[in-house]
């Protein structure tokens, strides 16, 4: 502090300066730090809401390790998703945003289209409409037939095929990834890729040396970002399963089954022992890109 | 440009303006197929039931809006409310954001206090933490209180600056106004709060409009949070309505739920039409999720 008054004053300021905290303050204890306690002590409880929380120590982690069949299951569906996806995803951003960054007139159009998708996508309505789309009298099997004659599998309900309509109903919102690259891609200096072309550099060596190497900050922060949403996805499988993750479990992500457990069958300790599970994982993989970044991620500073 | 790379560019006129037409072949292309799912819900609102898997044309043979007639009192009460609720939570939403996240945000930026980097820390630290974590005792804590099936818990925490995510934008953008006008307003004898009210709000026009506007697009969009703490159908939201929609209508009217599957995006592809440029330099400048 600049102006010392005495202390008096300054311990008014201080009372001054913290009161614009307070509504954060109350916040953070209420609904963040309060509850963060509550669902670790929660997971190592027998807990139904009906009658107070009984402890159990490890039983329920134990349970999730040893003895939950389902878990596996969203874990294994959970993995497919966002190993699919989100590389998927983030190759289609970049490719887009490298086809906009050449200087082409519409730019703000074409950029303004391929963003709307991801603006969109995580609403009822799309998914909806996905559902529809994907649905055995559905309107990708309409153009199969009148294109090739070809009667498709209703894609939603076949366990095979169901969780890849919510794969590419993911990539299908690749827009705001796809912005984020081109602010990337604006910062690439211009003359580096006149040396390169006086060089003799071709386009695909261009991509690959000067290119990908600076986005690569970017190509991090977007995977980062990305793999995080994607284990958090929610609203889409919901809609499109109908609620239980169906058909035969082949779209129960894991946010899917922790919502069954914690707010259909109120088995409330162990849904926060499967909410710590999830959270840790997905630490776990923040951590590891964050560790793995040094080894791939340039930065010129 | 040196008079090398002029007369490349001379020599490779003709491939590069090829390229430049399959480019843009290329872009249209895939923006038709980026659109035609969005295009085709809004065209079959506007069809009748048996037309919708007949053809797969865009444009109906006949326009009808019986399919928004039947769809809007098709639920029980009628969407009305459930605009009106939606509309009534995000406005609310938006509101708190904005009050709650901007002290937050003037506070870590323009005062000095004990501890401060301390909590700003904790606040970075809330940005990246997952939902999952606190989403089950949140919601034992609002049964308590006997707020399930209102939608306090819904807007309550907006209040709070729970959305660490507009006081980090904030932050960026209080970070880029010029100190002297506070020094300049200290030395006339303003307080911490006319200088909030007096300099910072009226200069953060721009970072405040991008805070409203996705604050109120994620809310609208929210399906989670309504879902597990609406449970009356008066009380729900647009998405919660349409869901139940969908799944009382079954197979039957497919039109009237490509109806009210359009009018409940429809406000969001207004605010996207408006705000087009706050939203994408948003995303550009702080990478947003969507």
């Amino acid at each position: 502090m600049r102006a010392r008054g005495p202390a008096g004053a300054g311990f008014r300021r201080q009372v001054a300066n913290y009161s614009f905290l307070i509504p954060w303050l109350i916040g953070f204890f209420a609904l963040t730090v309060g509850p963060i306690a509550t669902s670790i002590y929660l997971s190592f409880t027998d807990y139904g809401l009906m009658s107070p929380p009984q402890w159990i120590g490890m039983e329920n982690y134990v349970r999730i390790a040893s003895d939950d069949p389902r878990f596996w299951t969203a874990m294994n569906v959970t993995f497919t998703f966002v190993l699919l996806s989100v590389p998927l995803k983030l190759a289609f951003a970049l490719a887009v945003a490298v086809a906009l960054n050449k200087g082409l007139r519409g730019l703000a159009v074409f950029r303004a289209i391929f963003y709307l998708p991801s603006l969109l996508g995580g609403t009822v309505a799309i998914a909806f409409m996905w559902r529809q789309i994907f649905s055995r009298d559905g309107l990708l099997n309409r153009g199969l037939e009148y294109l090739f004659g070809y009667d498709g599998p209703g894609w939603v309900s076949s366990p095979s095929t169901a969780l890849y309509t919510l794969v590419l109903l993911a990539i299908w919102q690749f827009g705001s990834s796809m912005i984020i690259f081109l602010a990337g891609l604006r910062q690439i200096p211009q003359d580096m890729y006149e040396a390169a072309s006086i060089d003799g550099a071709g386009r695909a060596r261009q991509f690959f040396k000067i290119t990908l190497p600076l986005l690569t900050p970017v190509i991090f922060f977007n995977a980062v970002i990305q793999t995080i949403d994607a284990f958090k996805a929610f609203t889409s499988a919901f809609v499109i399963s109908g609620g239980d993750g169906g058909p035969i479990d082949s779209t129960l992500f894991y946010t899917l089954y922790l919502f069954q457990e914690a707010f259909v069958n109120l088995h409330i300790g162990y849904a926060s022992a499967l909410a710590w599970v999830l959270v840790v994982i997905i630490a776990f993989f923040t951590a590891l890109s964050f560790l793995s970044a040094r080894y791939w991620v340039h930065y010129d500073d | 440009m040196t008079d090398a790379t002029l007369s490349r560019d001379r020599r490779s006129g003709w491939a590069h303006s090829s390229r430049r037409v399959l480019s843009y072949c290329l872009l249209t292309a895939a923006s038709l197929v980026m659109l035609y799912p969005l295009l085709w819900m809004v065209s079959s609102s506007f069809k009748p039931n048996d037309e919708i898997f007949t053809s797969v044309s865009l444009l109906p043979d006949k326009i009808t809006l019986d399919a928004y007639v039947r769809g809007w009192n098709g639920l029980s009460g009628g969407f009305g409310r459930l605009f009106f609720n939606s509309l009534l939570i995000s406005v609310l939403a938006v509101i708190g954001n904005l009050i709650s996240c901007s002290l937050a945000a003037y506070a870590f930026t323009r005062l000095r206090f004990f501890g401060r980097d301390f909590w700003f820390a904790l606040m970075l630290g809330t940005l990246i933490m997952p939902q999952h974590a606190v989403l089950i005792p949140q919601y034992v804590l609002f049964l308590k209180l006997g707020w399930v099936n209102t939608i306090l818990p819904l807007v309550v925490p907006k209040f709070l600056a729970i959305d660490a995510f507009f006081i980090f934008l904030m932050v960026q953008f209080f970070r880029g106004l010029p100190r002297e006008l506070d020094e300049a307003a200290i030395m006339d004898g303003c307080g911490p709060w006319r200088i909030y009210f007096k300099i910072i709000l009226p200069l953060s026009g721009p970072v405040m409009a991008t805070a409203a506007v996705f604050s109120f697009i994620w809310t609208w969009d929210d399906f989670f949070a309504p879902l597990i703490y609406l449970n009356d159908i008066q009380n729900y939201t647009v998405q919660l309505g349409l869901r139940s929609f969908v799944d009382s209508t079954a197979q039957s009217d497919w039109s009237a739920l490509f109806a009210m599957s359009t009018l409940t995006v429809f406000p969001i592809f207004i605010l996207f039409i408006a705000f087009q440029r706050l939203l994408i330099e948003g995303i550009a400048t702080t990478g947003m999720k969507r």
